[in-house]
């Protein structure tokens, strides 16, 4: 079996604990949470920190709450929490969608919010559904709490704007009353990273015609996972199929995927726009039943 | 940590995976392990109550925790109805998958002791077997369902 | 449907719970990463990042230097002791440790001996080596070309990178009916490289004593009397001092079957270190370097009358065996048993040319369930046929139900020299087509394109079939050898003093249930429980000679010797009974009983009442009784089994799909299997392993692939990257059996640990291009390989998606 490089560790009693720790350390420290993209990179000898703090005891990072019309996600909520929280699949089904095609479930026992967002995996589902949210990411350092706008949190392929002596302690989602929401996933296999994943938040006026939107999208090669331009061309028109086709294109002509094994670039482009269409048909649907899934 | 109920203390590297210190250390070969990545799921014990996978857990970051393996399953009564049904129902061939597949059926019929067959086929999607097809994995899991249910005297 | 079989009754045999399942259901099974000796020592291999590199210097004294190694192994080591090359399986060397240059990315190079196995792998990264990289041959389909580099420069003469050409069939006869065709359909088709990839990977302890000289190998070895050969050849020690202990393997699909570096290497380390060395690859390790599978580039063309009936079948064939020709096969046969493929259809001639090529990539290439390449020849025809069945207009079903052979062709010598041993394939393919009401398939499938054509969104509905035939268990011995020995296997059966019996094996289960089925043969030819019955195998120290389990060769051969040396006990038994009872031994009746602790009995012809069990015998045997003139005592027999042809198993596969045209995403949505694989001994087991064949077609259909991209690096390392298919693109598989006995096997019965994997493949493939109404695409059919094809901008797919 690969096995990880020599490290030390230090289990964490508390946020200001793990800054201090890596305030102390610098760059050669890593926080473990959930371990599922860290263990892997140091099995391959890909990472090889210093020290890791295990942040699993910090019950101050977990929980999910609606506080003040914000549902708060600590940073240290599982995948297996989310996806069966009530309250984010309440608020927001796009939650739930994305959640059930991470992974498997044995991993979405173990694997966390924060660290999902915090790898910065140019195809992770989660990065596509906060950027569409316009969540707000929670940061803690030295200097106390900054917040984030998770459209400005991606600075590239594994890179946040958290820095080094940082750790990443919630996610704040607005309460969006009324919008609907949906994540769309293309895979090879179940648990498998997406080919291509769209998510649409979708407010609706009067008239059908949209209020607000967001659009994320997954694995296209969008660094800040933003269909920005899809976006600004929904405002204000009628949410039907004609308009979610031309955002859906919108989309396409945007993204800028590179070819792997899990597809070319004409493929990916086309997925970015048939699944943008998609996730903007089912986010509209549930906009249009008061943003539930019934 | 605790293993199977049994308080164990060892000195170990930070850098011991938990599949090597069950395995290794604590002779629990019975958890195997078939990938790096945590894909196959040959390695999944409990962590604290839930289904885990091993290769990718640190040794010390269970500590103080509870871990439960395939060698916890029978009690002494007999073998725990999944075990029985993986055998009633031809749910295993070369047996290498069947530890961590046991532990997630055992798992999922304590949370949800009714489910559907998609519900089984969801809850084992993170467990590779090269044997079976999974019909039988799926049908002894049913099965073991089946037998607690009349056990309980459900209808 | 279990149980009670047409041609299937008999004492022993049926669906009984299997033997091995109580300790692996207890986590108690005992694999080869579960053994520990006492002062074991631990192996890590360090691999080449490159394809193709001159090695100019391996620095290993920085390694040799961590406080917990205790050897550094290189090919400078191994060179010294001869053993830097060892034999292939296929008349050509492989390097053990890369000693002049390396060849595919992953090739062996260093081996670490150290304390524990995180510092052996720790010190891997102290090894330095110094590399000239080379221009790699990634492309079969360059690999002839005058610029190619030359890849095997350590052979004398070589000045390319042809391995062989091997041809079969009458090419003058297949050419005079293609010229009489009314039509004529051709189609380039790629069986990309695979991996069997069982879940647990390859392994050795190795064990060497210096005082005795003996080495003690547990490995995860599906052949280990041939590994015992293969050990005494490359390292010097006579092989009665080799012991080789297969435990508990987890899985082997033919992965198991090869000689491995890593192996050798341990088995070194042990030599120089004096203590017990295990060495267990990783998954990437596995998936880079042991035998791969498939890799056929295959130019067919199939011919057919003006009524559709077909003529003839034309094939080339372009073989990527990578750096080295370790296709682990009968050795006359340097492209298996491709040769069948003429299938299940009455075909009149056929040809086939096939061309080995050397690349920059692992060797191997007959492995995962694959019957020697009878997979890729019944893919080959399957697609074919319905290739024909597009460009002629033909239903796929109606074309294929025209062809087949009947029933009365049998035994049926086909157009490339194979005699098949017996069948009903019409039956077998309308049991299929009933059991998936194809008529209302079709139907749906009609509907469901006008809803398309109407509104653009599908799903799609498509359905495949394919009608395979198999050929499995090698021998016989005269055509069939691997490395000069000749494929016929062992079996020596005692029946203890008081009535229980041991059966030694040659053949090794990887998980199909030899300890049950075996015991059910002894049971059903003696009438002893099956409980009663303990079946010994992998152990060359305790079981006869033989070759092993892979090829799907366990039933038709061990079984059959299994069943020889049963009835030869039983013979045996005759005489003592005869002494017993006091009769002649022709006047004896025997009566297999109901399977109590007393077997079977003999009675006396028209005497009722007298009669002397089994189990009585057994004590007679053994004890002081006055025996004839050449009838030995106590109660046991040996046979070698040496079968008199293969045998042919078959099916019929209908598997039905929908496709979503705008993501191009399959969902497999029912699958039925008819399979007839002869009398089934445990219909229980055998049902099993049809299912996990099925899962490897739909694997191999719709994700599995290993490629490489242009500078050889393998991208498919890892099983993020490697998909195999999980519980969820599994449908419930439905099955149902058909009976047709092999007329020259003792018990009937064909093998079926392969056909499932051979016969699905193209069924599922047929099913995805039904739907999206395109003439061929090649697998795997991922999304991206099903829109593309919908595109008619198809995938290559062993090469790296640009």
């Amino acid at each position: 079996m690969q096995v990880p490089a020599f490290f030390e560790y230090q289990r964490a009693t508390s946020v200001a604990h793990v800054v201090t720790l890596l305030e102390r350390f610098g760059p050669e420290a890593r926080i473990v949470a959930g371990g599922h993209s860290l263990i892997p990179m140091m099995k391959l000898r890909l990472a090889q920190p210093e020290l890791l703090v295990d942040v699993n005891d910090l019950h101050e990072l977990a929980g999910i709450t609606v506080e003040d019309g914000v549902l708060r996600i600590g940073a240290l909520t599982r995948h297996a929490e989310l996806l069966a929280s009530p309250l984010a699949g309440e608020h927001f089904p796009i939650l739930h969608d994305a959640e059930r095609v991470i992974a498997d479930p044995v991993v979405r026992n173990r694997g966390t919010i924060g660290g999902s967002v915090c790898q910065a995996d140019p195809s992770e589902d989660l990065s596509g559904v906060f950027t569409a949210l316009r969540a707000v990411a929670v940061v803690r350092g030295v200097d106390g709490d900054r917040t984030v706008p998770m459209r400005e949190f991606f600075h590239g392929p594994y890179e946040t704007a958290v820095r080094p002596a940082e750790i990443l302690v919630e996610l704040r989602v607005p309460l969006q009353p009324g919008a609907g929401s949906a994540y769309v996933k293309v895979d090879r296999r179940v648990g498998d990273w997406a080919v291509a994943a769209a998510g649409a938040v979708v407010s609706l006026g009067p008239g059908g015609v949209v209020e607000q939107v967001g659009i994320g999208l997954t694995a296209v090669g969008d660094a800040d996972f933003t269909a920005v331009e899809a976006e600004d061309l929904l405002r204000g028109r009628v949410a039907d199929e004609y308009t979610f086709a031309a955002a859906g294109e919108a989309a396409a002509t945007h993204c800028r995927p590179v070819a792997d094994q899990r597809g070319p670039v004409d493929y990916k482009r086309h997925l970015a726009g048939e699944l943008t269409v998609r996730a903007l048909r089912d986010a509209t649907a549930r906009a249009h039943r008061g943003g539930s899934t019934e | 940590m605790t293993v199977n109920g049994v308080e164990q203390v060892r000195d170990i590297e930070p850098r011991l995976l938990l599949v090597h210190l069950l395995r290794d250390e604590l002779r629990l070969t019975g958890t195997h392990w078939g990938c790096d990545t945590s894909n196959c799921g040959a390695c999944t014990v409990w962590m604290d109550g839930l289904p885990v996978k091993s290769c990718t857990v640190l040794a010390v970051m269970a500590d103080g925790r509870s871990v439960r393996t395939v060698e916890d399953l029978e009690g002494p009564f007999g073998l725990d109805q999944v075990q029985q049904s993986f055998m009633d129902c031809h749910g295993l061939q070369c047996g290498f998958c069947t530890p961590g597949m046991l532990m997630t059926a055992r798992k999922l019929l304590d949370d949800n002791p009714d489910p559907t067959d998609t519900e089984i086929r969801e809850a084992i999607s993170g467990q590779i077997c090269r044997c079976t097809g999974y019909r039988n994995i799926v049908a002894a899991i049913r099965h073991a369902a089946d037998a607690e249910a009349a056990g309980r005297g459900d209808t | 449907m279990t149980g009670t079989l047409e041609g299937c009754a008999g004492p022993g045999f049926g669906s009984v719970p299997r033997k091995e399942d109580g300790r692996f259901v207890r986590g108690r099974g005992r694999f080869v990463d579960d053994i520990a000796l006492p002062g074991m020592l631990h192996g890590a291999v360090l691999r080449s990042p490159y394809a193709h590199a001159r090695i100019r210097a391996v620095d290993a004294t920085a390694a040799e230097s961590h406080p917990k190694v205790r050897a550094v192994i290189t090919g400078e080591t191994l060179a010294a002791r001869g053993m830097a090359w060892m034999p292939t399986f296929s008349h050509d060397v492989a390097a053990v440790l890369a000693t002049d240059k390396v060849r595919y990315q992953g090739q062996e190079v260093a081996f670490v001996v150290a304390e524990d196995r995180y510092a052996a792998r720790d010190a891997l990264a102290l090894i330095d080596v110094d590399y000239e990289p080379l221009p790699p041959v990634v492309d079969a389909r360059l690999a002839l070309s005058p610029e190619a580099p030359v890849i095997r420069d350590d052979l004398l003469d070589r000045t390319d990178n042809h391995v062989f050409d091997w041809e079969t069939g009458d090419a003058d006869a297949t050419a005079a009916l293609f010229a009489r065709a009314a039509h004529v359909s051709e189609c380039d088709l790629v069986y990309p490289r695979v991996h069997p990839a069982p879940l647990e990977t390859c392994g050795t302890v190795a064990d060497f004593d210096r005082i005795s000289g003996k080495l003690t190998v547990h490995a995860t070895a599906q052949a280990p009397h041939a590994h015992r050969m293969l050990y005494a050849r490359i390292a010097g020690i006579p092989e009665h001092r080799i012991r080789i202990i297969a435990p508990d393997i987890g899985g082997g699909f033919g992965n198991k079957v090869g000689m491995y570096p890593g192996y050798l290497c341990a088995v070194v380390g042990s030599i120089v270190t004096g203590a017990p060395v295990k060495w267990v690859e990783d998954r990437s390790e596995n998936l880079m370097s042991t035998s791969f599978a498939r890799d056929f580039h295959m130019h067919g063309e199939i011919a057919a009358d003006a009524d559709g009936h077909i003529l003839a079948i034309r094939v080339s064939v372009l073989a990527d065996h990578g750096a080295f020709n370790a296709t682990a096969q009968p050795s006359k046969f340097p492209a298996g048993f491709f040769g069948v493929f003429t299938g299940s259809y009455d075909i009149a001639a056929a040809h086939c040319r096939v061309t080995g090529v050397y690349t920059n990539k692992a060797p191997g290439g007959v492995a995962y369930a694959c019957s020697f390449r009878v997979t890729e020849a019944v893919y080959l025809v399957e697609r074919l046929v319905d290739v024909l069945a597009r460009d002629t207009g033909r239903d796929a079903a109606e074309l294929r139900m025209a062809n087949l052979l009947t029933p009365d062709r049998f035994p049926f010598r086909s157009a490339t020299g194979w005699e098949y041993d017996s069948g009903d394939y019409p039956r077998a393919l309308r049991t299929a087509l009933e059991m998936a009401d194809y008529p209302s398939v079709r139907a749906e499938q009609k509907d469901r394109w006008a809803a398309f054509e109407r509104t653009g969104k599908g799903p799609l509905t498509g359905v495949g079939m394919s009608v395979f035939t198999e050929a499995v268990g090698a021998g016989p011995r005269r055509l069939m050898d691997i490395m000069g020995l000749g494929m016929a296997d062992g079996a020596e059966l005692r029946v203890h003093p008081t009535g229980s019996a041991v059966l030694r094996l040659s053949c090794m289960s990887q998980g199909q249930g030899h300890e049950t089925t075996f015991a059910q043969i002894v049971s059903h030819e003696l009438g002893l429980p099956v409980d009663a019955v303990e079946v010994i195998q992998g152990d060359t120290d305790n079981t006869p000679f033989g070759l092993g389990t892979y090829g799907s060769r366990s039933t038709p051969v061990s079984g059959a010797a299994a069943s020889v040396a049963a009835g030869k006990v039983r013979e045996q038994a005759r005489q003592v009974a005869a002494v017993l009872l006091e009769v002649a031994a022709d006047d004896l009746r025997w009566d297999v009983g109901t399977g109590t602790a007393d077997g079977g009995s003999f009675s006396v012809a028209g005497v009722p009442g007298v009669s002397v069990s089994l189990r009585e015998i057994a004590m007679a045997a053994h004890g002081g009784l006055d025996l004839p003139d050449g009838v030995e005592g106590q109660l046991a027999a040996s046979t070698v089994y040496n079968p008199p042809n293969l045998t042919f198993p078959f099916g019929a596969y209908v598997c039905v799909v929908d496709v979503d045209p705008g993501t191009g995403e399959v969902e497999v949505r029912r699958f039925v299997a008819v399979d007839d694989c002869g009398v089934r001994i445990n219909p229980m087991i055998v049902e099993g392993q049809i299912h996990g064949g099925l899962a490897d077609g739909i694997g191999m259909a719709l994700m599995e692939l290993v490629a490489f991209d242009d500078d050889g690096n393998h991208l498919s390392a890892s099983f993020m990257d490697y998909l195999l298919p999980t519980a969820m693109e599994c449908p419930p598989w439905e099955l149902a059996a058909t009976v047709t006995p092999s007329p020259h096997h003792p018990l009937g019965a064909k093998g079926v640990g392969e056909s499932a994997t051979v016969g699905s493949p193209p069924a599922v493939v047929n099913a995805v291009l039904d739907a999206i109404g395109v003439r061929h695409a090649d697998m795997p059919l991922t999304p991206a390989h099903v829109w593309r094809a919908l595109q008619g901008r198809p995938i290559r797919p062993d090469i790296a998606i640009r």
